[in-house]
Parts: structure tokens; C-alpha cells; sequence
């Protein structure tokens, strides 16, 4: 076919905002300085069309107000080199693809072929070899995209990145019954399998009882599904724990059954004996049998909630890595039941510090590179699926160099009952169709779900990237809520991690076996192998269930929605997932064998001694006397400065029920302890979101991190307003890899660290009624580049969901009058260790605080009681930063003094009091009259009058008495100074 | 009505000036206003601004487009065609270019017999975006039988690369005869602004008569309620502050921002201190706007 080229350029009065913009980062980031950068647009049009149509297309794409097309080349304007960015070649170009569609409805036909788009800069006096190195750090990204530099005159190009080959689909066997242990580990490692030896073993000797050589097909979809990303190995075998006194306890059915499950199982158990649940039935609707956990909520809706994480994708492809994590979780909270309403969305990103100045190991990229490409993965990614975020947060530390973590989760309204079924429940039967739909499948994402449970290395596969296209999946939501609502579904599950082999493999357990025929399965290009057909993570896909009465009226709707959806298959009751190409046989694997037939080898874990001693604080650093400094530095520092201008690129109104927004005060740039959504139009009910994350705590005891996560998850709803009854939580875990081998000697006591943590979580969340409804364990965060090991610090996300009946009676931190009373909720210790303060001074030593679960349970009942007889006017969870940090929130969203006294202890100076991060405390305010009520009601839990709230003005100042000094005095406006005063964005 | 003092975004009882203050509730006689809510493509603002419609008592309905083409009685009974906010398309190419290419050659006649026959047209954000580059709006020179006019205007990236959510203000013209802005008390209306192109610029050969005609109902206002061009109280650099664009009838109207994201009460980011103060809305004063269109589709 003919290529057409349509070259596209704005207007001077229009401006080019992307040739600013990479002017500023060149600027930036590299230091390089280019007097003059301008942009192009192009699109390569391989579509078949005339001349003629290609110019009509040509001009549609174009806008005639402010635009400038050639359907071939513009004139170069006297640049001394211009660089092309592209796609490589098969790498989902969802602007290609609205351009094919534009190019269609242009001239009324469909088209063959496909439409690519590119970028053209354009630059004065800079030099071309400047370039060549800068355009992989600022202007592509080489994993996905070539850039071509040149400063030769231009002439017409007119090639484009064709993916595929005629290679014959053919189906290999791998010898794996005769293969030596050798030669099995071989086979495993060279083909990214992530397969142990233990299970090479097992495979090779199942082989051999069927008396034949496992397909290349059977071979990757029984790693996919043994995969730790799948089938969650760790927390699934048993454990011999050596316990402090050296005892051996023995944890049989593992971590989940034993903590997690069983920590939710009690809770249910407990929840029955009260009656609590009597009139709107059981709380617990769907927990972790599905793609995420279903509580109750009102007659009408569910709540559905999950958070992933999507790391080693976002260490290679900052942006694609990260919008698919954000658009992943979308289909996880979505494919629940037969299909839940998205609601909301909430991430939160671990990174090294932005300003790491130490070389970066090669195969790695800058933290800050990866910021803000995650940043505008999951801005792009949510806004443009039409969901509002709530929830977001930023850690940094160094030891996220090798791995960042991107938490990226999504709650979702799901109709109680669709089409006279219960929608939690999915009714699959014998005979119903399997259909595929949404995007087509291409090699990418190939060995996404075993890369990511191995350590990153430089030789990590490009293919394991996926390219999100948001649009594809928002008109498949769309079309599948139709489906859903005229009951034409039957069941329905997310096409992530694994692909089909995984998405179909487990669906097969609805009817107790699957069939289907990989031929029929839309391709992106040609040339792929069946097994690369059966697991690739080509994304924006959702496997269906349908009954066969529906299939036709199914497709209609597919087809008029601009949908594309395949009949792959058939569900069936053979007890096999059978998969053929065409006639050829590709997997014949017992649905026994696949989901039970791993080996699980009994681990073990023990503590050692590996505390080192780091204290690097200067001279002076606790005195009473610096506090003030110390406060000023926090909020200045990465981890509390104000991050407002990144914020605001993620969407947070849509939909229109924000109540409580992310970001509050007067300025709008204080972030809110715990939001609040209105659940749906016309109603009154709110959901509550919060979160708790503690990783400096875990190198001194993870036990205590994990109290300390659930603990501030819950204050957090607690303070706006959340119920007491009705809280639900979701574990992540992001852990080193904790199974000991050469590479890991210490291995032991990270998997101590875990049992710990485990416990920790379970005794929690007993003791506050909350059950955990969801997770995922993320257990390989370690990167080995250039012979150096960097691996992340235990690290536990506890996401909390709250609801209350009435929105208006939420809170927010921001105090609301002068003269209204400043209170502390219970009791500060010198709980110092791991704190923001003395990380800051380079102190990461010391003992972290432990939390009185069931003492905090008690007080937050009684606060519970205060809050809601309409007492509290503000109320704050204390939590990173401590006092001091919280005190400095209620001053920049209020604008207001506050006089703060805080007795003389002496076991507390000035500095612990206002930096220990002692969990379980709230700071409030309440109007001066209710003082003496609050008084009796709170008394008995560690409450402290601090003080009170003082007017608003240029004059504003937080002063803190410590004992009969004054230890700190701040003029509201220099505290802000410091807040803002970077400007990031 | 009782006037309300400014909830602004500095909040300042002291220093009150004068809110936008429209009718808030149910419109006798809306129930024979039939409104058509696009969905699909992309779109996702349809619930909240069908949900804004029935508040006052008119008749929405959300109907992908694709359904709304193969219905030839799709646009009988309905007096609004509502193109709300989303990312048609993924905004690749241009914002909206993609969906209202298509809909000017699939709907493009029928557009425009609805329009002459006195139908309301509203566009918001990506919708706003749709109707410029479909020549609804500013709409000039275009008489009744006529096809569509020409695009007059277009909306480009923010001065600023990339998305904002924020709050802003908005100026509400009284000299403009756009209808959905009529009826109300008051200038300065604060509602949130969300996208990544929101800079309108007029065809030169057009401009005068935008300006003359007060074809621009909404600018964005600083704290004084004076128009501005200074970021962040103007998101996206648009000269002026034009944040929308109406037809001369005044019947057609687009705007960047997003009152149907207003409805409620609390949507506001002051709304406790609002509270407080005794100064908060019964509903969310964004549903003005939309109010406007019902009362004058009721004309």
C-alpha cells in the first residue's frame, strides 16, 4: 500500500507548549540550553488511501484556527537538527489507532492497515552529538520508542514500524523428562520461567507419568500460574518460625491462612456472635476469592476495593509501566462479581530521593526520571478512564533505587443485584462461551508475571512492558456494564498477569474445566507462537463468561460499541484446560496438576541479629532550643513539601461526589488525613479513604510496622468521620525477596521479618474489628546492577475504607474558629526511632513505636462517641512528623495561630514531644463550651489540652511553651515559606 | 432571594463581593424538558450532568451516540443536546478533534435542523472542545438551513503543559445573550476546572464579532472578579480569560469548566467554613448553569 506522511505544525499565536516544555526539562535535567525547540506532529497514514483521500485526511487531522498540514514535508525553518521520536516496532500507538479511526470516518469506509504517530523537534544552536545523548534521557524512552537524530537535510521518510512475521504458528516440545537438574534449571532460567528447581522437578516428573514431553506452551502457562505473582508461593507454604526464646513454631498452612485469612475469618466469626449484622446481613460480602474484596454498604450497592502494585513495569517504563498499573487495578475492582461501578482511584509511590546525586547503576534510570514519568503514567491513565484519585502519597528513600513501588488501587460500587442475580456471584456453566474482548493481543507483556516475581537485572525483557490505552478499556467498561445491567454475562475476570492462561485457567474452576481454540484470537501483527499467544498481558482485555442463549446479542452490542470480541472457547466439566490452535493440540494440562501441583518446600525463618547502629545526628540536633529549625527543615524536605502542583494533574472531581478532596485549607495545598466521596447521586452515604505505611519501622521490628499501618489507616477514617462498624482493609506487601539462597544470604530473617509483620497485621486488625478484604504481596524487590544488591526495606500498605450514612457530618484536620480548644488523643513516648526527624538528621537507628492495639481500640470507640454527638470541629491522625508536623498542617490550612503548652516530662523534651511518631493519636479541636464534656468523655484515654486556636491575619503564629520556655514561635506566613517554597511541578 | 456574601477561595467574610446567585430548585413545568446526554467514545461525565438535569426536575437521558445515529427519532422530544466532559478518543490528535469529526458526518444535518428549530445545545470541557471544532460555537454567520458553520474558534493545550483540577472563578458576562447564564444575581461563579486544553483562540476573521456580540459569557476572574490571563486564577492562558463561547442566539454554549461537577454543596473545597459562616448554598451553585438551559428551554 501507498504511505502517506502528514506533517503538522501550530500556529505562532497558538505556541507550542511540548517545545516549551522540553526546553525546560533539557534545561532541567541536563543542563543543556537550547535557544529555540519547536515541535511536529506526524502521522504515517498505511491505510490505502488515494491521494486524494489523503489529503482530505490530511486536512481533517488538522485544526484550521490554529494549525498548519503538508501531507509531506513543511519547510525545516532553518533548524540545525531535528530528532524523530517513534514507536519501536508492534508497540501499542493508541494515536495511531484514533487516527485510523479518524481517517475512516473521513472518507467513509474501513480502512486496512494501520496510522502511526511520531514526534518531530526541531532545534537552534544545539549541537547534534548534545543531542544524541540527551534524547534518551529527556526525549524517549529506548525501551519503547527509537529516537533518530540528524542534521542533514530532511528528506521524505516514508517507512513505517511494521510489526510481525510470517513465522508458521507452530507448537515445540520442551525434553524435559530426560533432562538433568542441570539442564532443568537451565531451561527455567534461560526461558524466564522463574521456575524452581524443586518445581522443574515436578513438572519433568508429571511429564513422565503421562508418558510424553510438555508442550512450550504447557511448559509457560504452568509457569505462569506457579508464578509468586500468581499463586502467592510464600504466603501459601509452610513455615518453621524459630521463635525469640529459639522454639520452633511450626506455621503449616502458611502465612495467608493462618494471619490474614484468619484474621478475617475471626472477625466474621465475631461479627455473627454480636448480632451486628443481623438487620442488612452479612458485612463480609465476597472476601479473596475474587479479583478484590466486596463489603456491604447500603441496600442498593457493595463497595468493591484493591490496590496493586505494579513495580518492576514502572522501573523500566516509568510511564507505561505505571498507567498500567493504574488501569490494571481499574479492571481488577471492575471484573468483580459480574462487574462493579468504578468510583475511585488512589496510588501512592516509593521512590529514591529526587535529588540522588551518587552514580546510578547502568540498566537503572534517575528517580526523578521515574517520578515523573509515573507520575504522568497514572495522570494519563486515570483521568482518561474517567476516575476521580483520592488518595495519593510519596515516600522516598534510597534503598527504592533498584525497585520503586507503585501502589495503584481503585474502589468501586457494585449493585447488590443485576438482572435478578446477586452481581458479587458469577453463575458459570457447563456449555457457557468464553469470549475475549477489548484490546488484541501483540508480544508485549510476554513474561510480565514471571519477571516480576525475579530480582531485575540488566538483561530484563523489554517485552514485559504493556502500553496502556485507557480509551480501549473506558469503551469496554461502557459496553460491559450494559452487558451486565440486560443480564447477558454470566462471569467475567481481568486478562493481567499471565494473560489468558491465567484469566482462563482460573475461570476454569467456575465449571470445572475450559476449552479454546488460540486461532481465533485477534492478533496486533502476525508471527505469533500459540504460547505466546496463550500468555501475553496484552492489556485492556476481560475474559467473559456467556450463556450460549446471549452470545448473539453479546457480540451485537460488542460490535455497535466499537468493541472487538472474540468466541474463544467453551467452558466445559473434563476437569482440563484444553487449548488447541486451529486442530493442532497447544496445552492438555489436569486443572488439578495446574492449580495444586506445585511443590511447597517448608521454609524457614529467623531473626538475626543484623541491627547496625546508623546515627549520624550533628551536634545539637534534639536541643529544645532548634525545634523550630527542625519543623521548618521537615517542611521543606521531599517527604513533606507541598506537592499540590503534581496533584492537581490527577483528575479529583470527576463524577462530581468529592466531599473531602485530597487537598484542603485555605490554600487548597495541605493534604487531607482521610477523603470522603459521596457513594453515588441523590444519596447521603459517604466513603471513607485512608491509609497507613510505615517501612522505617521494619528494620527494628515489623511487628510493629504493620500495627502502626492498620493503626493510622483506621485513625485516619476514624477522624473524618468513618464508623466504627463498617471499616475494611487491604494488605500490600512490597518485600525483599525472602527466600534464602546465594544471592540472598540473609533470606531467613526477611522472611522472619514477614511471620512478624503477618502477626502484627492479624493482631490489629483483630483488635479493631477490621477485616482485611483484598491483597497482594509484591515479593522480589530487589535489583542486582553491576554486581551491587539494592533491596527495599520491608514495606506494608494497609488501605482502609470507611463509610458513614451522612456526608455532611465529615471532618477535615482544618481548625475552624478562634478560641476553639486544641486537643491531644493519646499518649506520646520517645518513640524516635524511624521517625522523619531523625531520618532527616541521618539518625535511622532507635526504638520504633509499638502500639497498644487494644488500649487504642478503646479510645477511638469513646472518641468515636464524642464525634458523633457533634463535639469535634477538627480532627487530624498524627503520623509522620509527629506533633509537630500535625501542628504545622492545622496552621497552613487554617491560615490561624495556634498557642500550644506542652508540659514538662522528663522522660519528653521539647524535640520528642514534637517529633516522636508514637501511633494512636489525634489531635482535635473542639469549640471552648464543649471543654468539660470532652473533659469527662476523654478523659480516661490520655487526653492533653494543648491550647487553642487563634485568630486568622498577617500576625498568625504557631507558639509552642514547653514547661514555663517558649521553644518555638513561628509566624504562620515563614512556615508556608518553607512548605511551598520549592515550587515542584 | 436573600443575596449570599463570597465564598471565595481565600476565604474572607470581611471582604465579600458578589456571587453568581441563581435559582436552585426544581423548575415548574421541566418535566417537558427532554435532555439528551451523549455517552461513549470516552465521555464519563454523563451521570453527574444527567444527575444536575433531573434535580430541577427535567427529563435526561444518557444515550451512546452510536445508538443516538441509529435512531432517526433520537433528538424528537429533546430540548438540550448536552456534549459533556471525557477524553473522546483519548483527546489523541487534538481534544474532540476525532468525535466531532464523526459527528458532523453522521449527525451534522440533524444538528443543525435541532439547532434552527430553536433547540439548546450545551458543551462542556471535552464537549466544549467538540462544539468549537464542530462550528457550533461562536457559530457565526451561519443562517437557519444552512449546514453547520465552519470551526471559528479552536481550544489548545494550556500555556502550562498538561492537565490541572483546580478551582476558578468565573466572571459571568451580564451583556451576553447566553441564555444559560441568565436569570441570576451577581458575577463571580466558582466552580472546578479540569483539563489539559483549555486555550481558547478565535479565528482572527472572527474575532471582532465574538468580542462585539459578547459571545463570551464566562471569563475566569481573579480575587477582584476582574478577567485575567495570570495562572493559576486563569488555568490555561486563554487571552482574555475566555473560559467559553456562545452563538449569537445564545441558545448554544460551551465552557471549559465544569458546574455539573457543582451540585452539591459540599462539592465546594470551602463548604465547612461556608457553613460556619451561614452561607452555604442549598445546592451546589454550578446547577445554575444548567438551570439557565432548562428556564429557557421552557421560553
Amino acid at each position: 500500500m501507498t504511505v502517506h506522511r502528514v506533517e503538522i505544525r501550530s500556529s505562532a499565536r497558538a505556541g507550542d507548549a511540548l517545545g516549551a516544555q522540553t526546553r525546560a526539562r533539557l534545561r532541567a535535567w541536563l543542563g543543556v540550553d537550547a535557544p529555540r525547540v519547536s515541535t511536529r506532529r506526524i502521522y504515517h497514514l498505511d491505510l490505502g488511501l488515494s491521494d486524494d483521500e489523503a489529503r482530505r485526511v490530511c486536512a481533517a487531522l488538522a485544526d484550521p484556527v490554529s494549525e498548519e498540514a503538508s501531507l509531506g514535508l513543511l519547510e525545516d525553518e532553518g533548524a540545525d537538527v531535528w530528532v524523530t521520536v517513534a514507536f519501536k516496532p508492534g508497540v501499542t500507538d493508541t494515536v495511531g489507532a484514533s487516527v485510523k479511526r479518524a481517517a475512516e470516518d473521513c472518507v467513509g469506509r474501513s480502512l486496512p492497515g494501520r496510522a502511526y504517530a511520531s514526534t518531530l523537534y526541531l532545534f537552534w544552536g544545539v549541537e547534534r552529538s548534545v543531542l544524541q545523548t540527551a534524547a534518551p534521557k529527556v526525549l524517549c524512552n529506548p525501551v519503547i520508542e527509537t529516537a533518530t537524530v540528524s542534521s542533514e537535510p530532511r528528506t521524505l521518510d516514508l517507512g513505517v514500524p511494521q510489526a510481525g512475521s510470517d513465522a508458521p504458528p507452530v507448537v515445540g516440545t520442551v525434553a524435559l523428562r530426560e533432562a538433568d537438574d542441570h539442564t532443568l534449571q537451565a531451561i527455567s532460567k534461560d526461558g524466564m520461567l522463574a521456575l524452581t528447581l524443586a518445581e522443574m522437578q515436578t513438572i519433568a516428573a508429571h511429564f513422565r507419568e503421562l508418558g510424553r514431553d510438555p508442550t512450550d506452551a504447557e511448559l509457560e502457562c504452568l509457569a505462569q500460574t506457579w508464578s509468586e505473582h500468581c499463586k502467592h508461593k510464600i504466603f501459601a507454604a509452610p513455615i518453621d518460625f524459630v521463635e525469640e526464646d529459639g522454639t520452633v513454631s511450626r506455621i503449616e498452612r502458611g502465612l495467608f491462612r493462618r494471619y490474614i485469612r484468619g484474621a478475617t475469618e475471626a472477625i466474621a466469626k465475631t461479627r455473627q456472635e454480636s448480632g451486628i449484622d443481623e438487620a442488612d446481613g452479612p458485612f463480609l460480602v465476597s472476601v479473596f476469592h475474587d479479583n478484590a474484596g466486596v463489603v456491604r454498604f447500603t441496600e442498593s450497592d457493595h463497595l468493591v476495593y484493591k490496590v496493586e502494585t505494579h513495580n518492576s513495569p514502572s522501573a523500566l517504563d516509568p510511564y507505561g509501566g505505571a498507567m498500567t498499573g493504574i488501569v490494571g487495578v481499574n479492571r481488577d475492582s471492575f471484573g468483580t462479581g459480574r462487574g462493579a461501578d468504578l468510583l475511585t482511584n488512589v496510588w501512592g509511590y516509593c521512590f529514591a530521593r529526587p535529588d540522588y546525586d551518587a552514580p546510578i547503576p547502568s540498566g537503572l534510570m534517575h528517580p526523578r526520571r521515574i517520578r515523573d514519568g509515573v507520575h504522568r503514567g497514572v495522570i494519563d491513565g486515570g483521568n482518561q478512564s474517567g476516575v476521580p484519585y483520592s488518595r495519593g502519597f510519596e515516600l522516598f528513600d534510597d534503598r527504592y533505587l533498584g525497585k520503586p513501588l507503585v501502589y495503584c488501587g481503585t474502589a468501586a460500587l457494585m449493585p447488590v443485584e443485576c438482572a435478578g442475580v446477586p452481581t458479587h456471584e458469577k453463575p458459570v456453566e457447563v456449555g457457557h462461551s468464553i469470549v475475549m474482548l477489548g484490546g488484541r493481543i501483540g508480544k508485549d507483556g510476554i513474561h510480565g508475571a514471571t519477571f516480576s516475581s525475579a530480582e531485575l537485572d540488566e538483561n530484563a525483557p523489554v517485552q514485559a512492558v504493556q502500553i496502556g490505552d485507557p480509551i480501549t478499556q473506558k469503551m469496554m467498561f461502557d459496553m460491559l456494564a450494559e452487558a451486565r445491567d440486560a443480564g447477558l454475562l454470566s462471569g467475567m475476570t481481568d486478562n493481567g498477569a499471565g494473560g489468558l492462561s491465567s484469566s482462563i485457567g482460573e475461570m476454569a474452576e467456575f465449571t470445572g474445566g475450559a476449552r479454546i481454540d488460540l486461532a481465533r484470537a485477534p492478533l496486533k501483527y502476525p508471527g505469533l507462537a500459540p504460547w505466546e499467544i496463550l500468555i501475553s498481558e496484552a492489556q485492556e482485555r476481560m475474559s467473559v463468561a456467556v450463556p450460549p442463549e446471549h452470545v448473539e446479542s453479546f457480540l451485537a452490542l460488542a460490535r455497535r460499541r466499537e468493541v472487538e470480541a472474540s468466541v474463544l472457547g467453551v467452558f466445559t466439566d473434563s476437569g482440563r484446560f484444553e487449548v488447541t490452535y486451529g486442530e493442532t493440540s497447544v496445552v492438555d494440562l489436569s486443572l488439578e496438576f495446574l492449580h495444586e501441583g506445585w511443590p511447597k518446600p517448608v521454609l524457614r525463618a529467623e531473626l538475626d541479629d543484623l541491627a547496625v547502629e546508623v546515627d549520624g545526628l550533628p551536634e545539637g540536633w534534639q536541643d529544645e532550643g532548634a525545634v523550630g529549625e527542625r519543623l521548618e527543615e521537615l517542611l521543606a524536605s521531599h517527604e513533606f513539601r507541598c506537592t499540590v502542583d503534581i496533584a492537581r494533574g490527577y483528575d479529583h472531581e470527576v463524577k462530581g461526589l468529592s466531599v473531602v478532596k485530597p487537598w484542603i485549607g485555605v490554600h487548597r495545598d495541605v493534604p487531607s488525613t482521610a477523603t470522603v466521596m459521596r457513594a453515588r447521586h441523590g444519596r447521603s452515604e459517604g466513603v471513607v479513604l485512608g491509609e497507613g505505611i510505615a517501612p522505617f519501622f521494619a528494620a527494628d521490628d515489623a511487628d510493629a510496622m504493620a500495627k502502626a499501618c492498620v493503626d493510622e489507616g483506621v485513625r485516619r477514617v476514624l477522624c473524618a468521620g468513618a464508623r466504627l462498624d463498617r471499616m475494611a482493609a487491604l494488605d500490600n506487601f512490597c518485600w525483599p525477596d525472602p527466600i534464602r539462597s546465594e544471592k540472598t544470604p540473609d533470606g531467613e530473617h526477611k522472611l522472619a521479618q514477614l511471620v512478624l509483620c503477618c502477626r502484627g497485621l492479624r493482631t490489629a486488625c483483630e483488635a479493631y474489628g477490621v477485616p482485611l478484604i483484598s491483597g497482594k504481596d509484591s515479593m522480589k524487590n530487589d535489583a542486582v546492577l553491576d554486581g551491587v544488591k539494592i533491596s527495599i526495606p520491608p514495606t506494608l500498605l494497609v488501605s482502609v475504607m470507611g463509610q458513614m450514612a451522612d456526608v455532611s457530618a465529615v471532618l477535615t484536620l482544618q481548625p475552624r474558629g478562634e478560641g476553639d480548644v486544641v486537643w491531644l488523643l493519646g499518649m506520646t513516648h520517645a518513640d524516635l526511632g524511624g521517625s522523619a526527624a531523625e531520618r532527616m538528621g541521618g539518625r535511622f537507628s532507635g526504638a520504633v513505636p509499638t502500639s497498644d492495639v487494644m488500649a487504642y481500640a478503646q479510645t477511638y470507640a469513646a472518641f468515636a462517641e464524642v464525634r458523633d454527638a457533634g463535639l469535634v470541629r477538627s480532627a487530624d491522625a498524627l503520623g509522620r512528623g509527629g506533633l509537630g508536623m500535625a501542628l504545622a498542617r492545622a496552621a497552613l490550612s487554617s491560615d490561624r495561630g495556634l498557642s500550644i503548652a506542652l508540659p514538662s516530662l522528663p522522660s519528653l523534651g521539647a524535640y520528642g514531644w514534637l517529633f516522636s511518631e508514637s501511633t494512636g493519636r489525634i489531635l482535635f479541636t473542639t469549640a471552648a463550651d464543649d471543654a468539660a464534656a470532652v473533659e469527662r468523655a476523654l478523659g480516661p484515654h490520655g487526653l492533653l489540652r494543648l491550647g487553642s486556636v487563634g485568630a486568622r491575619g498577617p500576625g498568625a503564629a504557631v507558639t509552642v511553651m514547653h514547661g514555663t520556655r517558649r521553644v518555638l514561635e513561628r509566624p504562620v506566613a515563614a512556615l508556608r515559606a518553607r512548605y511551598v517554597g520549592h515550587g515542584e511541578g | 432571594m436573600t443575596p449570599r456574601t463570597n465564598p471565595s477561595d481565600r476565604w474572607d467574610p470581611e471582604r465579600p463581593s458578589p456571587v453568581w446567585d441563581a435559582p436552585l430548585d426544581a423548575i415548574e413545568g421541566a418535566a417537558e424538558v427532554g435532555v439528551l446526554v451523549f455517552a461513549g467514545y470516552g465521555l464519563n461525565c454523563e451521570a453527574e450532568t444527567a444527575a444536575g438535569f433531573e434535580m430541577l426536575g427535567a427529563r435526561p437521558r444518557i444515550r451512546h451516540f452510536s445508538d443516538v445515529i441509529d435512531d432517526p427519532t433520537a433528538l424528537e422530544d429533546v430540548r438540550i443536546v448536552v456534549f459533556g466532559g471525557g477524553f473522546s478518543f483519548g483527546d489523541h490528535i487534538a481534544s474532540g478533534r476525532v468525535f466531532a469529526n464523526r459527528v458532523r458526518a453522521r449527525l451534522g444535518d440533524r444538528l443543525a435542523s435541532f439547532v434552527d428549530g430553536g433547540g439548546l445545545v450545551l458543551g462542556i470541557c471535552n464537549g466544549f472542545q467538540t462544539i468549537a471544532k464542530l462550528g457550533l460555537v461562536p457559530g457565526l454567520q451561519r443562517r437557519a438551513g444552512d449546514p453547520l458553520a465552519p470551526q471559528q474558534a479552536t481550544i489548545e493545550h494550556n500555556d502550562r503543559l498538561g492537565y490541572r483540577n483546580g478551582w476558578v472563578r468565573l466572571r459571568i458576562e451580564p451583556e451576553s445573550p447566553c441564555v444559560f447564564t441568565q436569570g441570576a444575581t451577581g458575577s463571580l461563579l466558582e466552580v472546578p476546572s479540569r483539563h489539559g486544553e483549555g486555550k481558547v483562540l478565535l479565528d482572527p476573521a472572527f474575532e471582532a464579532e465574538v468580542l462585539e456580540g459578547h459571545l463570551v459569557p464566562v471569563r475566569y476572574a481573579d480575587a477582584e472578579g476582574n478577567a485575567t490571563e495570570v495562572w493559576p486564577d486563569n488555568p490555561n492562558g486563554s487571552p482574555g480569560g475566555i473560559a467559553g463561547l456562545c452563538d449569537p442566539t445564545g441558545r448554544i454554549f460551551g465552557l471549559m469548566p465544569h458546574p455539573e461537577a457543582y451540585l452539591y454543596p459540599e462539592n465546594h473545597p470551602d463548604w465547612i467554613a461556608q457553613r460556619d459562616a451561614g452561607c452555604l448554598p442549598t445546592r451546589g451553585s454550578g446547577l445554575g448553569i444548567l438551570a439557565g438551559g432548562v428556564r429557557a428551554a421552557l421560553r
